[in-house]
């Protein structure tokens, strides 16, 4: 049986000062997958996505979450992690999650979310003085605390050491596991490759590719080297190795 | 509209501002710092508004009744003595404005006059570019006059009622002007700070309103200013003894109301903005003439017309206003209610602006 569409992005487009950052894209994300959006720096990746959070309004296009227009209740079912934010510098980890938990009319237990995103040891520990692993776990966690039915995850694991990067994917696994829908933004195709069920690969505002991972290698890969036939060639091969952004 | 969200930010807001050890020690000290200094400027010297430098006086100084100018000059209240011993040094300080007016010790010659028994003179020296040095010149032209020329002329009266120091016309000032720097810096240029480092778009992504995120940053802010003006008072109050004439609570619905105002006029200031250089700018824009234009240091009284009008506009005028006629002159609040009710006015009137202008991001 087909999974439901969570959220259905049509002809979507952005452009700045007349420079075009997406420029009609379209997709269908079902429920309780992660989805992959690739591509290199300036691509558009993180503008299409702070449109489909909410954050930025679309110049064109459409957005349907559920099957509906996204209202005031959008908000309460999604959970967000930028790729880079601050937080209130002199709260602890605790009261930041607590802080957060109050914003939503269900949230998970603060304990429970600590506990998943390792950060039982830090809970003391102002904002101001955590490292950046941890920070980045914080941020998770803040994504995380409403339980959300869609995450939206912006290069979560950047900054992070190999350990820290393998629980990350864990946590993200185990939302997948409990039906939750993940879309995530990431420059690292391992990253991509272990986690998604489904890539879009986007350049200059575009999307050039999408399918599942295996598929994505299968069609682009086949002329190439077996060693070679990997989502980082599949990128290179349409994207071009010129150095962007 | 969701009063857990708006308590979780109250607390977390004002949380971050009494864990801010620095900004929150410089919102308790500074008013003690300025009050600490005026209560030193104008304590028993008060009076003591004109400087005459006079020379030549040896050094070590001998005493005063040995020194040969007019004796009045001696015990003027509103005199205070520099001693020189040579001319020059003596000179360069009144050409600086360093001294007012400089008096030469001893009688001199006129060399002009036809010699007869009284052609002895005060020669002194007077920059005419220093209005100061101008009184003090009448001062000095005064002290030749026997007090008995003015007996028969002039008839002083007693103000009635009760004397206002000024240091205790000066505390409101001061107070109003430690919220008005707390509500433009500590909300104003803290809000843009947040939307400059993401903190404010991460909130967005909630389910936290405009009207939410604001509503709690003033009501942390007036609590916490409010609980701040309160250490201060008390604080200042042992050390100055100030005169309140009026009722403390109608002083704290004054503060209050000012308050308010104030912190709404900081949330505008919020509104719009990532850059924190040029929010400074213009908070300190606004700061500075609204600090004299509303009679924070000094009455505007007999200044022009459109200075006073001018003023009129500016919340901290009615707060300032209010809060001296309750504290100085110990009117009730019914007596005050015309500020009052400007400063109602002008807070509605921020709150919508602040609010319809409001953005997370940009």
């Amino acid at each position: 049986m087909p999974k439901q569409t969570i959220i259905r992005v049509d002809a979507l487009k952005k452009s700045y000062n007349g420079r075009p950052a997406v420029a009609g894209i379209s997709l269908a994300i079902a429920a309780g997958t992660c989805f992959g959006l690739l591509g290199p720096n300036g691509a558009g990746k993180t503008t299409a996505v702070e449109i489909m959070e909410n954050i930025q309004k679309p110049d064109q296009g459409r957005i349907l979450f559920k099957g509906k227009e996204r209202d005031r209740s959008f908000n309460q079912q999604v959970g967000v992690q930028f790729q880079q934010t601050e937080l209130m510098a002199f709260l602890t980890v605790e009261e930041t999650l607590r802080t957060f938990a109050a914003f939503y009319a269900q949230s998970l237990p603060v304990e429970a979310v600590m506990d998943l995103c390792m950060l039982k040891e830090i809970k003391h520990q102002r904002c101001n003085k955590i490292s950046g692993g941890q920070r980045q776990r914080l941020l998770l966690s803040l994504a995380l605390i409403n339980d959300p039915d869609l995450l939206f995850l912006d290069e979560p694991s950047t900054g992070l050491d190999p350990q820290a990067r393998q629980h990350v994917w864990d946590i993200i696994k185990g939302i997948r596991s409990r039906g939750k829908t993940t879309i995530l933004t990431t420059h690292y195709m391992e990253e991509a490759w272990v986690l998604c069920d489904d890539i879009a690969i986007m350049d200059e505002g575009k999307i050039i590719a999408q399918g599942a991972p295996k598929d994505l290698v299968k069609t682009h890969c086949a002329s190439m080297p077996p060693e070679s036939r990997n989502l980082e060639s599949v990128f290179l091969a349409l994207t071009g190795k010129r150095l962007k952004g | 509209m969701s009063l857990k969200r708006m308590w979780a930010l109250f607390v977390a807001r004002s949380l971050e501002f009494i864990r801010d050890r620095a900004g929150f020690g410089w919102n308790i000290l500074f008013p003690f710092l300025l009050v600490a200094a005026f209560g030193i400027a104008f304590g028993p010297d008060a009076k003591k508004q004109f400087k005459m430098g006079l020379f030549p006086v040896p050094d070590p100084v001998p005493a005063l009744e040995t020194i040969r100018i007019p004796d009045a000059l001696k015990t003027d209240p509103a005199i205070q003595l520099v001693f020189f011993k040579d001319l020059d040094p003596a000179l360069e300080k009144l050409r600086h404005h360093k001294i007012d007016i400089l008096v030469q010790s001893g009688e001199v010659k006129d060399p002009e006059a036809v010699p007869s028994k009284n052609d002895s003179k005060v020669r002194y020296w007077v920059s005419d570019a220093s209005p100061r040095g101008a009184l003090a010149e009448k001062l000095v032209k005064a002290a030749l006059v026997p007090e008995a020329f003015f007996e028969k002329r002039v008839y002083k009266q007693a103000v009635p009622g009760t004397l206002v120091r000024y240091i205790d016309w000066l505390f409101p000032g001061i107070l109003g002007m430690n919220i008005m720097f707390s509500a433009f810096f500590g909300v104003g240029y803290v809000i843009v700070r947040y939307r400059r480092n993401g903190v404010l778009k991460r909130l967005k992504a909630t389910p936290v309103t405009a009207f939410e995120y604001l509503s709690a940053q003033l009501i942390s802010r007036v609590v916490v200013s409010m609980a701040a003006s309160m250490v201060v008072w008390a604080g200042c109050d042992v050390i100055f003894s100030f005169q309140m004439q009026g009722s403390y609570v109608d002083a704290a619905i004054v503060f209050l109301f000012g308050t308010v105002c104030l912190v709404s006029f900081g949330l505008i200031l919020a509104c719009r903005g990532t850059n924190e250089e040029l929010t400074n700018g213009i908070i300190n824009f606004i700061c500075w003439p609204m600090m004299f234009l509303s009679e924070v240091w000094f009455s505007i009284e007999g200044t022009a017309g459109w200075i006073r009008q001018a003023a009129g506009f500016l919340p901290l005028t009615h707060f300032l206003a209010a809060a001296r006629k309750v504290i100085n002159d110990g009117a009730t609040l019914s007596q005050v209610s015309q500020e009052m009710a400007i400063l109602a006015v002008m807070s509605l009137v921020f709150l919508a602006v602040g609010s319809w202008l409001f953005s997370w991001t940009r």
